[in-house]
C-alpha cells in the first residue's frame, strides 16, 4: 500500500520535476511499518458486508493546507482509506487556504462530473456557494468538520464535537479533583476568536460548574508549537500553583509541555486534547505531567471517504435500520487515559 | 544636448534600423512574450496530453479563468507598481480589508437602504485608501517600499481582523450578488472584468502620457524629475491604482465566495509578484509588460489546474512554481543581453 498515487499518464515536460520528487520521497521520513488499518477495504471483505467491491466510486477531495500535524492527518487518513478500496478513486487536490483556489478546485471535480465531493472547506460560509453548484449539478457533497451556512451545500456532514470534547476534559478534571474544593484550574485555549474554541471553552466550564469547580486561570494560544510555549510560559508565571491544566490541542500542547519542563513545574496534572500519537506515547509511559486527552477525531475525512462510497454505491450504514446514509454524523470526543490508551493509539495522529 | 551624445543616439539608431529581422521581431513586444507564450502552449499541450477533454472543455478553460480572474486584476495593478521602480507586499492584506470593510453589517445595511454600489465603492475606497497611505509613506515619507508596504500588510490586516472579530461575514444583499455572479454571453462577469482591467492597463501604460512618466520614473527617477515630472505625486498615483485593483479583486472573491473575511487573499503579494516577475517586468523597474503579466498569471493559474485534474497534489506544484520562476528569468536574460548586443 503506498502513499504516493501511482500515475501511467503524466507529460514529459514535467518529467524532471517529479523525477525530484521521486528522489526528495527516498529520503523521507515515511516508514513502512506505520500503515495502521484504519477498517474496512474491499481485499478482506466478508460477503454481502458494505465492503464487498461494487461500482467504482470517484471522488474528489480537498482540504487545506497541512500546516498543522491534525491538519496533515485528515488527508493522510483520506487516501489511507481510500487505498483500502479497490473501488474507489481518490482524486486529491492541493490542500489550500486561499478560497479562491479551493473554489477552483472543486469547480475542477464539478466539471470531471465526479461521484461525490468530499470537502473540507478552509472556511465554510465561503464554500457554501460552490457546495450548493455541486449539489445542483447533481453531485453529492460531503461536508467536514467547518459546516457551510446553507444545509443544502450537502447532502451528509461529519462533525467532531467540540462542546463534547470541552464537556470531557472538563468531567476528566472533576473525576481526578473530587476530593479538593478549591482546586486551581487552568486552561490553555486554541485561537480564541474561532467559534470552535468558545465551544470547546464552554463545555469545560460547564463540566467543571458540575462538580463547583471554575476555571481559575486561562489564556489562548494559536494551535501552534510557538504559540503554545509562549502562552504556556506566561501562566506558568501568573499561576504559581495549579491542580489542573487543560490545553485545547496536541499539536500546541508540544510547546505547553516544553514550557512546563523549562520551568520545572510538576505539581499539577495536565489533559491534553485533539489526540496526538506523541500525546497519547506519553500517557501510556506515564513520563511527565499529562495524564489524558480529549479525542477531536482526525479521520473525520476519512469517515466522510466511506460515506461518499456508500451513498453513491446504494448503500447504507449496516448497523442501522434506516434506508439510507443519515444527514449528520457528529463524532464522540472520548478520554484517553493510560487504562484504555491502546485502543485508540494505532488512529492517532503525528504532530 | 552635447553633440557627442547626439551622434552616440545617432549611431543606436541607425542599428536599430540595420538589424536583422529575426532581432526585431524579438525587441517587438510580441517577441518578448515569445518565450512565455511558448510556456504556457507547452503547458496547455502537457494538459491536453494528461487529461484530453477534461482539459479542453469550455467549463474547464472557464474555471482557470474564474481563478485567474483574482489575482490577475491584482497582479496588473502590481505591474504598475513595480515599472514604476516599487514594490507592494500588502495587496493581500489590502484585500482582506476592502472584504472585510464592504461586507460589515453597517455598510450592507446601507447598501440595503440605498443601493448595493455602496458595497463597490466601499471596498474601491479602502483599497484606494490604503494605495494613498502607501504612496504617501514612500514618497514624502521616504521610507523604502519593502518596509513601508511591509508595515500596511501587518496592520491591514489586524484592522480586517479587528472589525470583523475574525469572523466571515456573509453577503446578504440583494443586487450585489446577482451583478457580479452574472454570466454574458456565457462567460462570467469576473472573467470580464479581468479582461476589462487588463485592457485599460495595456493603454494606460503602452498609449498614455502616464505610462510613459511610469517608465520614466521608474528607469531613473532622478532623470524623470530633472525632465518635470512630479515624481513623488506619480509615484502616490501608483500605489493608488494597485489600491484599486485589490478593491476589485476583493470584489471578485466576494462575489465567488458570498463572504468577506480578514483570511481573504493570503499570500497574494507573492503569487502577484511571481506573476509579474516571469512576465518580463524588470524588478528593477523602468520596463514593464502587461500582456506579459497576464500570461505569467494564466502560466501558474493553468499550471495549478493541471495538477488538479492529474491527481498530484501539496508540494511538488510549489517545487515546479519555483523551477518556473527561476527558469523564466533566466531565460528572459539571455534573450536580453543576446537581443542588446
Amino acid at each position: 500500500m503506498s502513499l504516493r498515487p501511482t500515475h501511467t499518464k503524466f507529460g514529459a515536460g514535467l518529467l524532471a520535476g517529479v523525477t525530484v520528487l521521486a528522489l526528495a520521497a527516498c529520503t523521507s521520513n515515511e516508514s513502512g511499518d506505520d500503515e495502521e488499518d484504519l477498517g474496512g477495504g474491499t481485499s478482506a471483505a466478508e460477503q454481502g458486508s458494505n465492503d464487498e467491491p461494487g461500482d467504482t466510486v470517484v471522488i474528489g477531495f480537498s482540504a487545506p493546507a497541512a500546516d498543522h500535524g491534525w491538519m496533515g492527518s485528515i488527508t493522510e487518513s483520506a487516501r489511507k482509506v481510500a487505498d483500502q478500496y479497490d473501488d474507489v478513486d481518490l482524486r486529491v487536490a492541493e490542500g489550500t487556504n486561499d478560497v479562491n483556489l479551493q473554489i477552483s478546485q472543486v469547480e475542477t471535480f464539478i466539471n470531471d462530473k465526479v461521484d461525490a465531493i468530499v470537502l473540507l472547506p478552509f472556511d465554510g460560509a465561503a464554500m457554501t456557494p460552490v457546495a450548493l453548484k455541486a449539489m445542483e449539478a447533481g453531485i453529492p457533497v460531503i461536508n467536514v468538520d467547518r459546516e457551510f451556512d446553507d444545509p443544502n451545500a450537502a447532502r451528509v456532514t461529519v462533525l467532531g464535537d467540540n462542546y463534547g470534547m470541552g464537556v470531557s476534559a472538563g468531567t476528566y478534571v472533576c473525576s481526578q479533583l473530587a476530593d479538593t474544593p478549591d482546586a486551581v484550574v487552568a486552561e490553555i485555549a486554541g485561537i480564541d476568536s474561532l467559534p470552535l474554541t468558545q465551544d470547546r471553552s464552554q463545555g469545560f466550564e460547564d463540566a467543571l460548574g458540575e462538580c463547583g469547580l471554575d476555571v481559575d486561570n486561562r489564556v489562548a494560544a494559536d494551535f501552534t508549537v510557538e504559540g503554545g510555549e509562549e502562552a504556556a510560559a506566561n501562566l506558568l508565571q501568573a499561576a504559581p500553583k495549579i491542580d489542573a491544566l487543560w490545553n485545547h490541542d496536541d499539536d500546541q500542547g508540544v510547546g505547553v509541555l516544553a514550557a512546563i519542563e523549562n520551568a520545572g513545574r510538576d505539581e499539577f496534572f495536565m489533559v491534553g486534547g485533539a489526540g496526538s500519537a506523541n500525546a497519547m506515547r506519553s500517557i501510556q509511559a506515564d513520563d511527565g505531567v499529562l495524564k489524558a486527552t480529549v479525542i477531536y477525531p482526525s479521520t473525520q475525512a476519512a469517515d466522510g471517504i466511506k460515506l461518499a462510497r456508500l451513498l453513491v454505491q446504494g448503500k447504507s450504514m449496516s448497523d442501522l435500520v434506516e434506508v439510507e446514509v443519515p444527514r449528520t454524523v457528529q463524532l464522540y470526543a472520548p478520554v484517553v487515559t493510560a487504562e484504555n490508551v491502546d485502543q485508540f493509539i494505532d488512529t492517532a495522529f503525528e504532530s | 544636448m552635447t553633440e557627442s551624445t547626439a551622434r552616440v543616439e545617432q549611431a543606436a539608431l541607425e542599428t536599430t534600423r540595420t538589424d536583422n529581422p529575426v532581432l526585431a521581431v524579438l525587441r517587438t513586444s510580441l517577441g518578448r512574450n515569445l518565450g512565455l507564450v511558448i510556456a504556457l502552449l507547452l503547458l496547455c499541450v502537457v494538459g491536453v496530453a494528461t487529461a484530453g477533454d477534461r482539459f479542453a472543455s469550455t467549463d474547464n478553460v472557464l474555471t482557470i479563468l474564474r481563478l485567474a480572474a483574482t489575482i490577475g486584476v491584482v497582479s496588473i495593478g502590481m505591474t504598475f507598481v513595480i515599472t514604476g521602480g516599487g514594490i507592494d507586499l500588502s495587496v493581500g492584506a489590502i484585500l482582506a480589508l476592502s472584504s472585510v470593510w464592504c461586507t460589515t453589517v453597517a455598510t450592507q445595511e446601507l447598501a440595503n437602504d440605498t443601493h448595493w454600489t455602496v458595497m463597490v465603492l466601499a471596498a474601491l475606497a479602502v483599497g484606494g485608501g490604503c494605495g494613498v497611505v502607501n504612496g504617501l509613506l514612500i514618497s514624502y515619507g521616504g521610507v523604502v517600499p519593502f518596509i513601508a508596504t511591509l508595515a500596511m500588510l501587518a496592520s491591514a490586516r489586524g484592522l480586517a481582523e479587528i472589525i470583523s472579530d475574525r469572523k466571515t461575514q456573509i453577503v446578504d444583499v440583494p443586487g450585489f450578488q446577482e451583478f457580479f455572479t452574472r454570466e454574458i454571453l456565457g462567460i462570467p462577469f469576473i472573467v470580464i472584468l479581468f479582461v476589462l482591467v487588463a485592457a485599460a492597463g495595456w493603454v494606460l501604460l503602452n498609449r498614455t502620457t502616464f505610462g510613459r512618466r511610469t517608465l520614466a520614473v521608474g528607469g531613473n527617477p532622478e532623470a524623470a524629475r530633472l525632465a518635470g515630472i512630479n515624481v513623488k505625486r506619480h509615484t502616490v498615483y501608483l500605489y493608488v491604482l494597485l489600491g484599486v485593483c485589490c478593491g476589485i479583486a476583493a470584489l471578485m472573491i466576494i462575489s465567488r465566495t458570498t463572504t468577506g473575511s480578514s483570511t481573504h487573499g493570503g499570500l497574494y503579494e507573492l503569487d502577484a509578484i511571481a506573476a509579474v516577475v516571469i512576465g518580463g517586468t524588470l524588478l528593477s523597474g523602468g520596463r514593464g509588460t502587461i500582456v506579459g503579466t497576464v500570461i505569467g498569471v494564466l502560466i501558474f493559474t493553468t499550471l495549478t489546474n493541471v495538477f488538479t485534474l492529474n491527481n498530484r497534489s501539496f508540494s511538488e506544484q510549489s517545487l515546479l512554481k519555483g523551477a518556473i520562476i527561476v527558469a523564466a528569468v533566466l531565460l528572459q536574460q539571455r534573450l536580453a543581453s543576446r537581443s542588446s548586443t
